[in-house]
């Protein structure tokens, strides 16, 4: 049966602005960027984990029409298309640091939750990201 | 890249995304305009056309959503908890609450405990409809 998460996908505006955030921001790497003639397959992966990658797709077509992806432009600025990721790190206050020297926008500070030290934020188009130091479970 | 109208929605987001994180501090449309990088004179207009509600609509429905939790996972009494998640009147918070949720803060929290789960999810979960 299925046994392993590989590619999630987030729609970006612009797949050059994501490449400076992504990449150029939050430490990814390109792992394909293909131009398949009006559709751009760029796909990123962390470092330090190779195995789940993020497929950054534009909404255009040939997948929907001009009209379509007008409409999930809107949503994705809106933070409404449902673009969620998670991400974990050893230590969230210098993670936290080491984004806002990076120059990327962080509205909030690391908060102290019931599961371990996290913040949040969004990428340049509207998508939600979360950073995480969890908390290991107790008899771990 | 991103044309007008998708410029000004990510800087609504802004400023929504700041009442979902400071809802229990005095926010005012000047603090608001001044996150979303807009002239206070379109704030209002310019998020009600995005969101689809004004701006302090959003901030009570907020406010009503973390004193929803905060009824059923803390023995505070109601007029500390209003108090907690940003507003100042009692008669305000019990009046809005139960427009939004359909009945009062003391009978809502009967309903007992939440479960844990990251802050976010709780969020979206308990966040109650815009009606």
């Amino acid at each position: 049966m299925i046994n392993a998460l590989t590619i999630s996908s987030i729609y970006v505006l612009d797949q050059d602005a994501a490449l400076d955030f992504y990449v150029g921001k939050l430490g990814f790497e390109v792992m394909t960027d293909l131009d398949f003639g009006g559709m751009r397959w760029l796909q990123v992966h962390l470092p330090s984990d190779p195995t789940r990658s993020i497929l950054l797709e534009k909404p255009g077509p040939p997948s929907m029409s001009e009209d379509t992806a007008a409409q999930v432009r809107e949503l994705l600025t809106k933070g409404a298309t449902g673009g969620h990721l998670f991400f974990q790190t050893d230590d969230a206050h210098k993670t936290h640091a080491e984004l806002k020297e990076r120059g990327v926008d962080l509205p909030e500070e690391p908060i102290t939750q019931p599961y371990g030290i996290d913040f949040g934020f969004r990428d340049p188009f509207g998508n939600h990201l979360r950073i995480a130091q969890m908390t290991p479970p107790p008899s771990a | 890249m991103s044309r007008a109208s998708e410029d000004s929605n990510r800087r609504m987001l802004r400023a929504r995304d700041a009442m979902d994180r400071a809802y229990a501090e005095p926010l005012d449309v000047p603090a608001l305009a001044r996150i979303a990088h807009v002239s206070e004179a379109h704030f209002i207009r310019t998020f009600k056309t995005t969101f689809g509600e004004t701006p302090n609509r959003y901030l009570q429905r907020r406010r009503v959503e973390r004193a929803m939790f905060l009824l059923r996972s803390t023995d505070r009494t109601v007029t500390d908890i209003c108090m907690a998640v940003g507003f100042s009147s009692l008669g305000t918070f019990s009046r809005v609450f139960a427009e939004v949720v359909g009945e009062p803060p003391s009978v809502y929290r009967r309903r007992g405990p939440v479960p844990l789960a990251p802050s976010c999810f709780v969020m979206a979960w308990l966040r109650p409809g815009s009606n």
